[in-house]
């Protein structure tokens, strides 16, 4: 590809942006190679996407966020997702208790007091997000000591070519080129697999995205270092503002028995009780107690209390079981089963919830990994996943020029035929037939895999089936005492943990031959001989198949022709 | 993506009666493939995406791709330093250092002044590691001549001192170009002049330093050639070919004298070399077919321009007295037409008044005709007087048109005197009605 810069653009210096509807988060990959998320002047890595106007003067994250209780209505927060909608698609709901949007011409507006005069201006959206990204960029160059005039901005998988337009457009104005917009689940699945320890392995990993106002759900199916979307469920009213209503709901019955008011119907006791309880939401995510102290809640009267994990977990059951279910509804979407799932890596600022990821973990069996900061150690901080994506990207196209980024990214070069099947090699024993998949389904094709089989002790001649397979589902009860001794499989067969005794089944994966493609022989392998497989899949679901002793040079290739 | 999987399973043994063309065989197809779109992202992708834009399969890829990563670390072990060595050089005394050819002694006799620090470290590292007399011991020559490692220790030292590299590369006779001796023309003329430039440049302040170009150089790019020469400024020394100063600490004298020796050689050196510099930019100048082009060019263009000049006054001097035989044309013709207008006029008036008298004839002798409308014999006076007034009235009322309509009228009529009278009582009737003509007047045809 574009192998030599430009030299007109040998200046770029860009970073990954993670533009979310309540925080933004900025990272670049720093020189020794590892993603670094920069702290903006306040030290936040999280900075909340509202922008406040005093008498002229801007405010930016948390501390536009404080001008809610106070300025709430030349606040603008909870923007994004109005980007390059129109007034009648969108959801103002979030924005109660800020500026409130409005339509201007085809598009959403503003209508707050950001000059010194009295009288308000109509801002309109894309100006807001213009101005929000003028901060990011300035507190990036800021912290980095150079200009930095380029990025990679995460969008969700659902925005449509109308709100990346408006989105590129925004950043543009405030002076970066924008190089390529990624989708957040695939950002977050890169956040990962750019950790030098990370190995290039086949998976399907789920995505749950639990933002502050919308949650997405994404199945991506990593093969050999390549993603692909199988499907994505969206919850635009489910996210961190729907626990911080349990808390809110929570200390406001409290108060009401001391106090006999309800500090929710007063907008300012409203939004400290929001802000406030916000922040204890984050901090019971942390310890088991967390307190809230307000003062002058309503009426002039203080408040102050304490509430503990378990207490909150038990009222924010309801909530939990929605997050729950959308991912399953995302695995069933898919059409594939929970056992399939290799990886769950939890992304967004709700992700923190300890309780939310041991519920996640019991849908999925034990062999499954659960990448959340409750359940992994070696989880990456799942705010930071989105904009850590994205900075690696940014390194890898930052050489780049537009020309050769837009031609890479065009759908002549993204969409490819993938697999529908598994092709494997098939082994037969005394113990019966078995399957090893050696390309998974879903595999983007051209494709090439390369495996090593030991050959049988006392070498000789040996036969190399590769077949196509399927995955089917055991469910074994307990009663009849499980008779399948098949040999083990590499990652799949586990059991599923519940509770109860009585329902207690066994759920593995076992893999059994659909269709042989081909066959071949190696003759005169060694003893104790290593044989070499490799399988090269064609676009047009033609195959090379060689197959060699390893050290040896000789190969035994052959070609199935394909069927397109 | 070339990695192998180590799988912990083990293949069949080939059954019995197996058999395959090249031990192969093909039982079944793939089923269908699904379209999907790919993420573009990550590096697996951008390798996914080279290779599809570019038709590539992976190892064709792979191929490609180490060979460019090769490249980058080849440059390093470039082996642009090594050269023959003149077994004439290596039988160098050390303590003649200041004769030797300092970038022979390296190798880098191909580049000269070019010749970066880096090579010039690296060609020394190469030349120790075959010279060293360390190495010579080890081969079993057991003659303790180091003398040519010396040189290559003196060469470095002073190649790698900008200063003494300066001082030596001014008086590097082997790096200059000789101009030719001969008049040149065409393309040789710059084929040969410019590899001498190239080399003067080598001495000045000022770089880059204009090229000769070619025979399509702008003139611009000519002058401004010829004015840098003959403005250059050069930091072109002489201090290399001084005498060594005797360094005895004893004869103060001798030493000042060899110093001033020196320095005045140097100087006269130097404006020996200006000098040549300009009589070498003279000459060039001279056999240089641009600048006569360029003021044929000029004056070409001069002409041009005095041409045009003259052709504009003539052409606006002709148009004057065009305009002026045209007017006065115009004036000619109108008059013409004006004369012919009128003689026209005056030809049909007389003709009008000729019809007209004739027409009153008519008039007048109708009357006369039917004996002045008398019943018989001879009419009176009175009534041929009152007859003729009426019929001079009404001639008199009447236009040239209404006579002759008259006369015709009454031509008919002849000397049928009802008829006439008739035809006059008709004409007075018209009269009266029209108002020219009282009622009762005209009374002789009531």
């Amino acid at each position: 590809m574009g192998d030599a810069a430009a030299p007109a653009e040998a200046e770029r210096f860009a970073i990954g942006i993670s533009f979310g509807n309540s925080c933004s988060s900025i990272a670049r990959i720093s020189p020794e190679g590892k993603a670094e998320v920069i702290a903006n002047e306040e030290g936040d890595r999280q900075i909340p996407s509202i922008l406040s106007y005093i008498e002229g003067e801007e405010y930016h994250g948390t501390q536009a966020k404080a001008q809610l209780i106070r300025n709430s209505t030349n606040t603008v927060a909870y923007f994004r997702d109005f980007l390059g909608k129109e007034f009648k698609s969108i959801d103002p709901t979030p924005c109660h208790q800020s500026a409130h949007p409005q339509q201007k011409d085809s598009t959403v507006a503003f209508t707050i007091r950001d000059t010194e005069s009295e009288t308000p201006n109509t801002v309109t959206v894309s100006e807001i997000s213009t101005r929000h990204f003028k901060r990011l960029r300035q507190s990036a160059s800021d912290f980095l000591g150079k200009d930095v005039n380029a990025a990679v901005i995460t969008v969700p998988t659902d925005f449509t070519d109308a709100q990346r337009e408006a989105l590129v457009a925004a950043a543009k104005a405030a002076g970066l080129d924008v190089l390529q917009l990624i989708h957040e689940p695939v950002a977050a699945v890169m956040a990962y697999d750019a950790r030098p320890e990370a190995t290039v392995t086949d998976k399907l990993t789920v995505v749950a995205d639990f933002g502050g106002t919308r949650s997405d759900v994404a199945v991506v199916a990593c093969r050999g270092g390549m993603y692909t979307i199988l499907a994505t469920a969206h919850d635009y009213e489910l996210g961190g503002a729907s626990l911080d209503q349990i808390i809110i709901d929570h200390f406001a019955k409290e108060f009401m028995k001391k106090h006999k008011t309800d500090p929710r119907e007063n907008a300012r006791g409203l939004a400290k009780l929001k802000l406030e309880g916000e922040a204890t939401r984050k901090a019971l995510s942390l310890s088991s107690n967390a307190q809230i102290s307000i003062e002058s809640l309503v009426d002039g009267v203080d408040y102050g209390s304490t509430v503990n994990r378990t207490r909150f977990e038990l009222l924010a059951g309801k909530v939990f079981a929605q997050f729950t279910d959308l991912i399953q509804q995302v695995v069933k979407k898919a059409e594939l089963d929970v056992l399939d799932i290799n990886e769950v890596i939890f992304s967004g600022g709700v992700s923190h919830t300890p309780k939310l990821a041991s519920l996640v973990s019991n849908i999925f069996p034990e062999t499954t990994t659960v990448l959340a900061p409750a359940t992994s150690t070696t989880a990456i901080n799942p705010s930071e996943l989105s904009s850590r994506g994205a900075a690696f990207q940014a390194s890898l196209v930052q050489e780049f020029e537009h020309e050769d980024i837009e031609q890479s990214i065009h759908p002549m070069v993204t969409v490819t035929p993938h697999l529908t099947k598994a092709i494997g090699v098939e082994f037969t024993s005394e113990s019966g037939v078995t399957f090893q998949p050696l390309l998974s389904a879903e595999t983007a094709l051209p494709a090439r895999r390369i495996a090593q089989y030991s050959a049988p002790k006392e070498g000789g001649d040996v036969l190399v089936r590769v077949c196509e397979g399927a995955r089917d589902i055991k469910v074994t009860k307990p009663e009849p005492k499980a008779k399948e001794e098949k040999p083990a499989q590499d990652e799949d067969d586990s059991d599923f943990d519940s509770e109860d005794d009585e329902e207690e089944e066994t759920c593995e994966i076992v893999w059994k031959t659909e269709k042989p493609v081909a066959e071949l022989a190696v003759k005169g392998v060694k003893a104790n001989g290593k044989i070499e497989v490799m399988v090269h899949v064609n676009p047009d679901l033609g195959l090379q198949i060689a197959v060699r002793e390893v050290g040896s040079q000789n190969a035994v290739r052959g070609a199935v022709n394909g069927s397109a | 993506m070339a990695s192998v999987q180590v799988v912990n399973a083990t293949l069949p043994a080939l059954p019995q009666g197996w058999a395959g063309e090249k031990d192969f065989k093909t039982v079944g197809a793939l089923s269908g493939a699904t379209q999907r779109n790919v993420e573009p992202v990550g590096p697996h992708f951008l390798a996914h995406a080279r290779r599809k834009r570019n038709n590539r399969t992976f190892s064709e890829d792979e191929r490609i791709q180490a060979q460019h990563n090769v490249k980058k670390t080849e440059v390093e072990e470039d082996d642009d330093i090594s050269e023959d060595e003149d077994p004439m050089m290596l039988a160098r005394e050390a303590k003649d250092w200041k004769g030797q050819d300092h970038y022979a002694v390296l190798g880098l006799s191909k580049h000269r002044y070019r010749a970066t620090p880096d090579q010039i470290k690296r060609a020394h590292r190469k030349k120790v590691l075959r010279h060293h007399p360390d190495k010579k011991a080890a081969m079993g020559k057991s003659d303790e001549n180091d003398s040519f490692f010396k040189c290559i220790q003196k060469a470095t030292d002073l190649l790698l001192d900008p200063t003494r590299r300066r001082q030596f590369d001014s008086v590097d006779e082997a790096a200059e170009v000789e101009p030719p001796t001969k008049k040149l023309t065409g393309s040789k003329f710059y084929k040969a002049w410019g590899p001498v430039f190239e080399a003067e440049g080598r001495f000045s302040n000022k770089q880059p330093v204009p090229q000769l170009g070619d025979e399509n150089s702008t003139q611009d790019h000519v002058e401004t050639f010829y004015n840098f020469w003959y403005n250059v400024d050069s930091w072109r020394t002489f201090e290399y070919l001084d005498e060594d100063v005797p360094d005895d600490g004893e004869s103060r004298d001798q030493k000042r004298h060899v110093e001033k020796k020196n320095a005045n050689a140097r100087r006269k050196r130097k404006t020996e070399d200006t000098v040549r510099l300009r009589e070498l930019v003279d000459e060039c100048l001279a056999s240089d077919e641009r600048i006569k082009k360029f003021k044929q060019q000029a004056r070409a263009g001069k002409d041009a321009k005095r041409l045009a000049k003259e052709a504009e006054i003539k052409r606006l001097k002709e148009e004057k007295e065009k305009a002026k035989a045209d007017e006065e044309q115009r004036k000619k013709d109108a008059e013409e037409a004006a004369k012919a207008d009128r003689e026209k006029n005056k030809k049909a008036k007389e003709a009008a008044k000729n019809a007209s008298k004739k027409n009153k004839r008519i008039l007048k002798s109708s009357v006369k005709d039917v004996n002045y409308f008398a019943a018989s014999g001879e009419p009176t006076a009175a009534q041929v007087d009152g007859v003729l007034t009426d019929v001079d009235l009404i001639m008199g009322k009447i236009d040239v048109d209404e006579l002759a309509v008259l006369a015709e009228k009454l031509t008919i009529a002849g000397k049928d005197g009802a008829a006439v009278k008739s035809a006059w009582a008709g004409e007075a009737k018209r009269l009266v009605d029209a108002g020219k003509l009282k009622d009762g007047e005209a009374k002789a045809f009531a």
